[in-house]
């Protein structure tokens, strides 16, 4: 059945799907009207949605309910990701499993409060201290705001980790056609649990990339979380060696499962020696000019990332061989190109194809910089 | 001072605290433990969220669930945990510091009164990074950062909770042999309760301020902030309240959905783009969803993308919609086949397209706008003679180009807009009042 929906819904009932039954958040546009539906939809399954007195608050009172054993999402724009900041360092280092969705608008500081942008593609990824890894996903349409959506709650749960959904104004607040019936799962993903131990360690793993087994507040098992560097049980410590394996831990748990996380949406032509890149809603422009140049005879090839962080790279590098020609289309200075660019081989060219004005990106625009 | 009783919830092989000799935070801690005793809680009913400072060392010496988080945050995790499991005990050790820069947190989780019961380690400066001066170190102290000697008043930690709804507020000093008893009534509090306990810093605050036990309570005594318990009023405790406020939306079904299934068919072969340009609040958005949906209603794939300034009444409100017979891609538009433009907010914002436009486009213009230079046709249409309020305009028009281009029937434009059952009348009204234009 069809409907005529925005994204900001489509994110809001995957998340339900997705057994999300904790919101905070604090006012922002593009961001705001998720956490509308939340207060709106939450207590009708029994959850709770709060507006926060700000977004240091709204991502404390998420990190405080996530390790209570709620799946929890928030959502804010670029303006809110600085503020949030700090707890995101927080969450990794607590390893709290949540989903934190950006409603990317023009920077930087307020910026363009309705104005599309995709400047926050690097913050995201570091965005708070110490360099840690984080998980970034990133829908190009509305049904893949959905399966995303989705997707970020199961990899939030399986790697106890703050998942981004990097969205954009238009993704967010256009409305358009979409089956939800026909792509809407009941997903509910399941967090790693301890049983009863007498002796729980919240922090405990055999391999430097597992995850340690969740025991929420309140639950059977005394559990001891902290945001300081940290032993098996939860101790402060500063001891080198347990130091030294707590943070490649952190680092491991993320980038030994790179394949598991990775996704990307490409459309391969035999023979093409041009490869157009994209991610969010700049890749629907991307897919018009492709069509576009294909009907006039060209062979031209496209990839959509769909999991920006971790980057993709053995599937990015797939992608390009035999191309000579990689255009990467984005609304900012280049950021993701800088990634692209260092996985390049030195004579195959990286071209960019940006808009910084607050307006979308033409299929006329990309078809006159491929030249084809 | 520890309990020689088993029934300890300290952890003996942590022990003893680390603390300064002559600081005040073991006292507490110890009272802390009695109050814990009294009440007979287990450890896993109890959450000790402590902040960042001396006293944040603290729960790693109790056998209770704890969280060790930000500087100031600590409130912000614990009422998170209150939210999702309001039997939990949550108390958040914090210190003079904590209460500065989490100040917000404080005055917000007061207002909220949500359960959580707050300690403040009020040393009146920062003890752990060298002495500094922290919101409720006294005017003319010295600290490491106030050298001749502070120019800000302290902040009354209670005062300021108090006036912002919390229930229990008291205040007292480590020396206070009945602090366990205090700690124990403000724990049994089911709203939002706190203790601002003075204590003494015997690495800075003491040696710089020539500062003991008797100099603390005249302190306390010359700045006229009172002792004891200074508040004590029952409100609805948050979590709870949040519950029983929620009650009657349990297991309603989630979403207001309007099903768009087929009823009409189309004439469109292509991608059509239009763009509507108007003023904010006349219902420019409105317009373009119904004649989205109707457009769905009539198999086709709708998409719209809508415009305007951070401000809400005023400025311009501009929609760009496109229908396809097939998946609709949202794309730059700069282009339309379709343009309406019906006001002077929506002229200025989309005059600068007009001279780039070809005769692929055609523009529909209120009669009274000024004169255009562009290549695309020109229809101009007596919005003022429908008779319609503004609000209507766009919806009017748009019945207008169906009725005149027939990319999809009429009827599809009156069902989509009487899926909203409350305006619906005032929207076939104004479809219906394109014949007068």
């Amino acid at each position: 059945m069809r409907e005529f929906i925005d994204g900001s819904e489509v994110v809001a009932r995957a998340a339900i799907n997705s057994g999300c039954n904790f919101f905070s958040g604090y006012p922002i546009t593009p961001a705001t009207s998720i956490l509308l539906h939340m207060l709106k939809e939450l207590p009708k399954i029994g959850g709770t949605a709060i507006q926060a007195e700000d977004e240091i608050s709204a991502m404390g009172f998420c990190i405080g309910a996530a390790l209570s054993g709620a799946r929890v999402m928030t959502a804010t724009s670029g303006p809110g990701i600085s503020l949030y900041s700090e707890s995101i360092g927080a969450a990794i280092m607590c390893e709290v499993p949540m989903v934190i969705v950006d409603c990317q608008r023009m920077g930087p500081a307020t910026g363009g409060a309705t104005t599309v942008s995709q400047g926050d593609i690097q913050f995201l990824r570091w965005g708070t201290s110490g360099g840690f890894p984080v998980i970034v996903l990133a829908p190009s349409s509305l049904a893949e705001c959905y399966s995303l959506t989705q997707r970020a709650f199961e990899l939030a749960e399986i790697f106890r980790s703050p998942v981004f959904l990097a969205l954009d104004k238009d993704l967010v607040l256009t409305s358009s056609t979409v089956d939800i019936k026909a792509i809407s799962k009941q997903i509910m993903p399941n967090r790693p649990t301890a049983t009863y131990n007498d002796n729980y360690l919240p922090f405990a793993i055999k391999n430097l990339q597992d995850t340690p087994l969740f025991s929420p507040y309140g639950g059977s098992n005394i559990v001891r979380m902290t945001a300081s560097s940290h032993n098996e049980a939860g101790f402060l410590v500063k001891d080198p060696k347990i130091v030294n394996q707590l943070n490649n831990h952190l680092v491991a748990k993320i980038d030994h499962h790179i394949e598991k996380i990775s996704m990307v949406k490409a459309d391969l032509q035999p023979g093409s020696k041009i490869l157009l890149i994209s991610f969010g809603s700049p890749s629907q422009a991307m897919l018009e000019a492709v069509s576009e140049s294909r009907s006039r005879g060209n062979l031209v090839s496209s990839l959509i990332i769909l999991s920006l962080w971790p980057v993709p790279e053995k599937l990015i590098l797939t992608c390009l061989e035999g191309i000579h020609q990689v255009y990467v289309i984005e609304l900012n200075h280049g950021q993701y190109r800088r990634e692209i660019d260092r996985l390049a081989k030195p004579d195959q060219l990286v071209i960019g194809i940006n808009r910084i004005d607050g307006e979308l990106i033409t299929p006329k625009e990309i078809l006159e910089k491929i030249g084809s | 001072m520890i309990p020689s009783s088993e029934n300890t919830f300290l952890n003996k092989e942590k022990l003893p605290f680390p603390f300064c000799p002559g600081c005040g935070h073991g006292s507490i801690l110890d009272q802390l433990n009695s109050a814990l005793i009294k009440l007979n809680f287990d450890s896993s009913e109890v959450v000790l969220v402590t902040d960042i400072g001396c006293q944040g060392l603290s729960d790693q010496f109790f056998t209770t669930n704890s969280f060790h988080g930000l500087h100031g945050r600590s409130i912000t995790y614990a009422t998170g945990i209150k939210l999702i499991n309001p039997k939990l005990k949550v108390i958040v050790l914090i210190g003079d510091g904590g209460c500065g820069i989490g100040g917000h947190h404080l005055i917000n989780a007061a207002r909220r009164n949500i359960g959580l019961t707050v300690l403040v380690f009020n040393n009146l400066n920062y003890g752990m990074t060298g002495g500094e001066h922290s919101a409720t170190t006294p005017t003319g102290s010295f600290t490491s950062s106030t050298l001749k000697g502070n120019l800000e008043r302290p902040m009354n930690i209670c005062s300021t909770v108090s006036v912002n709804g919390a229930s229990f507020v008291a205040r007292t000093t480590s020396f206070d042999d009945n602090l366990s008893d205090l700690i124990a009534q403000a724990i049994q509090t089911e709203g939002f309760s706190l203790i601002d306990i003075w204590e003494l810093c015997t690495a800075y605050y003491v040696p710089r301020n020539k500062f003991s036990r008797k100099a603390l309570e005249n302190t306390i005594v010359s700045l006229k902030f009172e002792t004891g318990i200074l508040h004590n009023e029952i409100y609805p405790e948050y979590s709870t309240a949040y519950r029983d406020n929620t009650l009657d939306l349990q297991n309603k079904p989630t979403f207001t959905r309007f099903p768009l299934e087929q009823k009409y068919s189309h004439q469109l072969k292509t991608l059509k783009t239009f763009i509507i340009s108007g003023t904010a609040g006349k219902r420019i958005g409105t317009a373009a969803t119904i004649f989205c949906r109707a457009a769905v209603l009539s198999g086709l794939f709708a998409t719209q993308r809508d415009d305007y300034p951070v401000t809400v009444k005023t400025g311009f409100s501009l929609a760009e919609i496109s229908l396809s017979p097939d998946e609709s891609k949202l794309v730059g538009n700069s282009h339309p086949d379709v343009m309406i433009v019906l006001s002077p907010e929506g002229f200025k914002k989309v005059q600068s397209k007009f001279e780039s436009l070809t005769e692929n486009t055609i523009i529909y213009l209120d009669k009274n706008l000024p004169i255009i230079k562009s290549k695309a046709k020109e229809i101009r249409l007596d919005f003022n003679k429908t008779g319609l309020k503004k609000e209507y305009w766009a919806l009017t028009c748009l019945a207008y180009i169906l009725y005149n281009k027939g990319i999809f029937p009429l009827d599809a434009l009156s069902d989509a807009a009487s899926i909203r059952k409350d305006f619906a009348n005032d929207y076939i009204n104004a479809i219906n009042g394109f014949k007068n234009l």
